[in-house]
This record gives structure tokens, sequence and C-alpha cells, in this order.
């Protein structure tokens, strides 16, 4: 019988990752085949019968981690890594209660989410949704249509306003300070010592409603967060403000932005998570020519991606040893 | 202006003893206002405007001049062109508009100034100008940021599979997923490449610093200083397209230019290169571009500007899901726009009353 560790992979790691080296080489590894089952997350049921008696517990997407989950696997259970920074799927104090380490993969991943927030922001405010179905279907005419044709937004000379400076925002204000704006506005449970990196002033959520050109929700998701985008968020905002989602679809109450964005209350809105993903193709909010939507593709580089699949494989590989995770989830 | 005034109301006196029945009093405030209108009406100079153009300009115009304008937001076919020029002491026009010999000479004597709406002039031949000493505006500076912006915007879209991106979302197949489905080429460590280190290639630079790019590379007719501002290492074109991941096109379109960029051109750039073009169609050999994204000689392309505009929607360019193309949107928002409107009338206001002109092309 073997006595190597047993690990569970809700994905499979690429071949070339120098994670799914050192996982294949200490563990005996099982993981979940999307393309047999076509689907592209592990059924529920599916996955409370393959984690029985497994010692580690790999998240390459974000599956419910909960007391359910956890009988299922069993006491056995040492460590769980999920390859996000995101940690809303995960019952953290749960995992505490049973003394179960948790790590995640900050970090490695900030540069490629604040740059493809900023080109979500960047596709938004200067409307490359309608550009480019304009090119493919015909409707770019002789060009320059009328002189205001697909007039965007400027972020030079701009307020933003960014919820949540943690490491991701942080990064987008760096990158949008080059673009000339006139004010970095934050808000969040406290002010942030590295705000000074960026000028950023701290204000209250409502303050920053009305005041910015530019609203980017970078935070992390918690119980008091839920919609906090809501009508009333939407109604205290500028009616040309544009308001960009980064962290996570459960952030945004989507039939509230739907009447916000379709009534003209606000500009436009850039969303890189949704409820659910993928969002249906049939769903209203893709009817607006005022909102874009992207497969929350946040991290999709091969280098972000690679190092989160190593960093998570070396969180797993610690928690097997009973050694400290290198990137372990604070503890509440 | 105070001489022209002062003979406004002594003519106007006369003529209200000559001219109106009506008239019971030399100095009727009305009166004389009319007077003055039509007075002043024959001697303002004529100015004619191809275009609907944002009324910052035109209000601007029609304080000094006397207006007349294709007032539509199509582009002004020719003959209506060299039939709305006739006489006028001024021109605005804009880019899809060909200034040439057979339009300055329609024009006539009285064509004192054409002013471009538009940082490219390409479209204006600047010699027949430059022959009949006919001053040329343009508006530089109030465009720069809006077309930085656009520029570092298409390079985010194509750089992070955007377009696709989108599309997958549209058509459902977001949810086929694969730990690298989608993913793009980042900036971290990139070394990018600035062809022409102008007023915009200079603005795209600066907005591309805080994403961590390890070097800027440009290349042009002569080094610039604003470039040790950034740091940014003036090399040989060659140099640029074997050592950069990102080759960005923001020079100006002249004969030296044309073509610049030709399967030679693509077949020194790294492979893994994407070429982001927001200067003019022209520099674009499209066929070679083609066969350059198709052969994967290159990464991937994004275009603002085109040859045509609009592009057909059978290009073949439009097929490639690694090349994105926008609709020349690089100067649109409204700020940029009411700016350029407002800068290319005072233009022509200043030369057409013998001041300074604000942005003369050289």
């Amino acid at each position: 019988m073997s006595t190597r560790p047993r690990i569970y992979l809700t994905q499979k790691i690429p071949e070339e990752c120098e994670g799914w080296r050192l996982l294949r080489e200490s563990c005996d590894v099982k993981v979940y085949d999307e393309i047999e089952t076509g689907h592209m997350i592990v059924p529920r049921d599916q996955l409370l019968r393959d984690v029985r008696g497994v010692d580690a517990l790999y998240l390459a997407l974000p599956v419910q981690v909960d007391a359910e989950l956890l009988d299922a696997a069993g006491p056995q259970l040492k460590v769980i890594a999920t390859k996000s920074v995101g940690l809303n799927h995960i019952d953290l104090a749960e995992c505490a209660r049973r003394n179960i380490p948790v790590g995640y993969t900050p970090d490695v991943l900030t540069d490629a989410v604040a740059e493809a927030t900023i080109a979500l922001t960047l596709a938004t405010a200067r409307r490359h949704k309608e550009g480019i179905q304009a090119v493919h279907g015909g409707q770019w005419g002789k060009t320059w249509e009328s002189s205001l044709y697909l007039c965007g937004k400027d972020i030079c000379n701009s307020v933003v306003g960014i919820v949540g400076l943690g490491r991701i925002g942080l990064g987008v204000a760096k990158r949008l300070r080059a673009f000339g704006i006139s004010r970095l506005l934050y808000c969040g449970r406290a002010s942030k010592p590295h705000a000074a990196e960026v000028n950023g002033e701290y204000v209250s959520f409502d303050e920053l409603l009305k005041m910015s050109d530019f609203v980017i929700a970078c935070c992390s998701i918690t119980p008091e967060n839920h919609h906090l985008f809501n009508a009333d968020a939407f109604g205290k905002m500028k009616k040309s403000a544009i308001f960009i989602n980064a962290s996570r679809g459960i952030l945004v109450d989507q039939d509230a932005l739907y009447v916000a964005l379709a009534s003209g209350q606000i500009f436009a809105a850039g969303l890189d998570v949704t409820t659910p993903e993928p969002l249906p193709p049939d769903h209203r909010l893709l009817t607006l020519p005022n909102c874009t939507v992207h497969p929350h593709l946040g991290s999709a580089t091969v280098t972000a991606r690679h190092a989160m699949a190593d960093l998570s494989a070396r969180n797993a590989l610690a928690g097997l040893r009973g050694e400290p995770l290198p990137a372990p989830v604070p503890l509440i | 202006m105070k001489t022209i005034t002062r003979s406004f109301s002594v003519l106007s006196i006369i003529s209200s003893f000559v001219g109106n029945a009506n008239s019971t009093h030399l100095i009727n405030g009305r009166r004389m206002y009319l007077s003055y209108r039509k007075m002043s009406t024959k001697l303002k100079p004529k100015v004619f405007v191809t275009r609907r153009v944002p009324e910052d300009g035109i209000n601007l115009l029609r304080q000094k001049c006397e207006v007349t304008q294709w007032d539509r937001d199509e582009a002004i076919p020719r003959h209506e062109i060299l039939n709305g020029v006739k006489g006028v002491d001024g021109l605005f026009c804009l880019l899809t508009d060909k200034i040439d010999e057979e339009v300055l000479s329609t024009a006539g004597e009285n064509l004192r100034v054409v002013g471009t709406m538009s940082v490219g002039y390409d479209h204006v031949d600047l010699s027949a100008c430059r022959k009949r000493g006919i001053p040329v505006g343009y508006t530089p500076d109030v465009l720069t940021s809006a077309t930085a912006e656009l520029t570092m915007a298409l390079l985010l879209t194509v750089s992070r599979r955007i377009q696709e991106g989108v599309t997958a979302v549209k058509d459902g197949s977001w949810g086929t997923w694969a730990p690298l489905w989608l993913c793009g080429q980042g900036l971290e460590g990139a070394t990018v490449g600035v062809v022409g280190l102008g007023r915009i290639g200079f603005a795209v630079a600066q907005r591309l610093k805080p994403f961590g790019v390890s070097k800027i590379l440009y290349t042009g007719q002569s080094e610039k200083a604003s470039s040790a501002q950034l740091p940014a290492e003036y090399v040989t074109f060659d140099k640029l397209l074997n050592d950069s991941d990102f080759v960005i096109g923001c020079c100006a379109l002249n004969s030296k230019t044309t073509g610049l960029f030709n399967a030679d051109t693509f077949k020194k750039m790294k492979k893994n290169a994407i070429f982001i073009n927001t200067s003019r169609g022209g520099l674009v050999n499209q066929d070679d571009l083609y066969t350059a994204l198709k052969n994967g000689d290159i990464l991937a392309a994004g275009l603002d500007v085109t040859s045509p505009e609009p592009l057909p929607t059978s290009h073949p360019l439009l097929t490639l899901e690694n090349c994105v193309v926008l609709p020349h949107i690089g100067s649109a928002t409204l700020k940029a726009r009411n700016a350029m409107s407002e800068l290319c009338a005072r233009n022509i206001v200043a030369a057409l009353y013998g001041e300074p002109i604000p942005c003369q092309v050289k």
C-alpha cells in the first residue's frame, strides 16, 4: 500500500509547470478530468466522492469548500491550496476550527490582474466593443461618421476612485497615475500606508461614488459587501461615470446595474467577473452597448498562471509535510 | 478693428439718410445695428467648413468670419467641396478631405489659410500650399493624451486577447476552460519599441512605464531630448524590430514612411511580437501584415488606422482572431474633439486677421 500522500486537483496543471513535477514526485495525484465529463467545474456529488480520504486539496477553480466538503474528505485532510487570491469560496472559519491551513496565491498574479483591470477600464472608456462591432458589421461609415463618432471618456484629468486599495488596487492606481489623472480616491475599512505611493486620498464609500469619474472595484469579498453595488450606489454615482469590477461578481447587484446602464444613470460598466461565471450568452447585460463583459481574464497570462500553479503546489506540499506554507491565508 | 467700427458708424449714418424712409432718427440703435451687420458681413472673411464639427470651433469662427458649412455627419463628396471652396478666404477641413492642387485652384486667389482638424496632414498637399503662400494650421497637443490613451487601450486589447474574450462571452464558448485559456502577453519585463517618439509616441511611452516594461526603445530621423525623461534608448529601425516584444507605430506618414511595415519588416520582428499602429494606414502593407499574422511571423496586431477607411468588411485582416481593428477613434473623446475644433478655428482666424498662427505646420 502506498504511503505517499494523496492529493486531489479539481483541474489539471499545465505539464510544463514546475509545480506539476513537484506534485508527481512526492504524491499520488488524482485530477478531475473536465473533458471526460464535459463540465468545467466538477459536479458537487462527484467532488464529495472524489475527496474522500485525500490528504491535500488543490483547487484550480473556485469550488465551494465548506463543512460538508471537509466532512466528506475526512479528518486526515492536512491542507487546502487554492489557485487564486480570492477566498470567498472557502469557509475559512471552518478550516481554522479543524486546524487545516489554507494556502493561496497573492502577489504572483498582481501584475497580471492589475494590467487586465486597466485593459478593461480602457476598453470600456473607449468603447472597444462597439468599435470592433462597427468595423466587422459595416457600420463604420465614411471614416469619422460624425466628428463625435464613438467618442469615449478621457482618463487624463479624471478622478479615479478605487474601492479596496489592496495589492491589486495599488497596482491599478500606479498604472493609472501615468495617465495624468487628477485625483486618486480610495475607500475601505481603514486607510492604507501604501496609499502614499500613489497620493491616494482616503474617503468614505459615498464620497468616492459622488466624486469619481471612474469607480474601480478591487476589494476582497466579505459577508458585509455582497451587493455593495446596488441601486443606491449607482444612484450616487455621476451620470458620466464608468464602473469597473475586477473583484467578484457577488459585489454587484446585476439587476440594479442593468437598470442603471439602460437608463443612463451611469455612462458605462466593465466587468471581468460576473454571477454566474460563465455568464449565460443571453443575459440582458450583454444586450447593452455600454456594458463590457470579459470572461474573467484577470490572471490570464502564462507567467501568472504558471506562478500560481507552482505556488499552489508548494503550499500543498508544505502543508503535507507539516511545514509553514509559503503563502498562507492570514488567520482571521 | 476700431477703425472699421468707426467707419461703420459713419457709413450707417449716411445710409440712414439715403436708404431708409422709415427712419426718423439718425441714431436709431436698432437700425444702426442692422446697418452694422450688413456692413460687417461684407468685410468679414469667408470660411468654408467641410463637416459638422463641435460647436466650440464654429462659434469662434462665426464671431470673426462668415461661415458656410457642409453641415452633415458624412464626409463631403468631392464635387461639393469644389463648390464650397469657391472664393473663400479660409478652409476648415478634416483628414478625410484631400486638399490638393484642384481644391486650391478652385478656391481661387482669396484663399489665405487651410486649417485641418487633425494632427496628421498627409491629406494636404503642403508644397502646393507653400507655392501659393498658404499657411496650414493643424491641431497637435490637444489630442495627444486621448490618442495615447487609445493606443494603450488597443495595445492591451490585443495583448490580453480581449477581442477573443468578448466573442467567447457572446457566443457561449466561455466555459470550455483550460488552465491557459486565453492567456495573453504581459507587459511586465517586456521590451517596447516606439517607432517615432513624437508627442504621441512619448506620451504612450510614459504610460507604459508603470506596467513594468524592462526597456523602451525608439527609432526615427534623429535622437530626441525628451527621451531622457523616460528613459528610452535610440536605436536603428532594424534593432528595434529585432529586440522588441511590442512594436508601436506613432510616426507621421510621409514619403519615407509609406509602407514602412512590410513583409521584410515583419520577418525581422520576434515571433511573439505584437504590432500596434495608431499613426496612418499607409504605414503598413496590409497584404504583408495578413501573411505575417497568418504564418505566425508575429503574434498579433492592432490597428486604429487602415487603408482605406473604412476597411471593407470582407477584408482578410478581419477574419483573423489575432488582428484587432478599430474604426480610427484615436482622438475620439469629447474633450479632444472640442479642443481640436476650437484650435482649428483659432488657427484660421489668426491667419485671416494677420496674427501669429497658434499651430502651423512647418
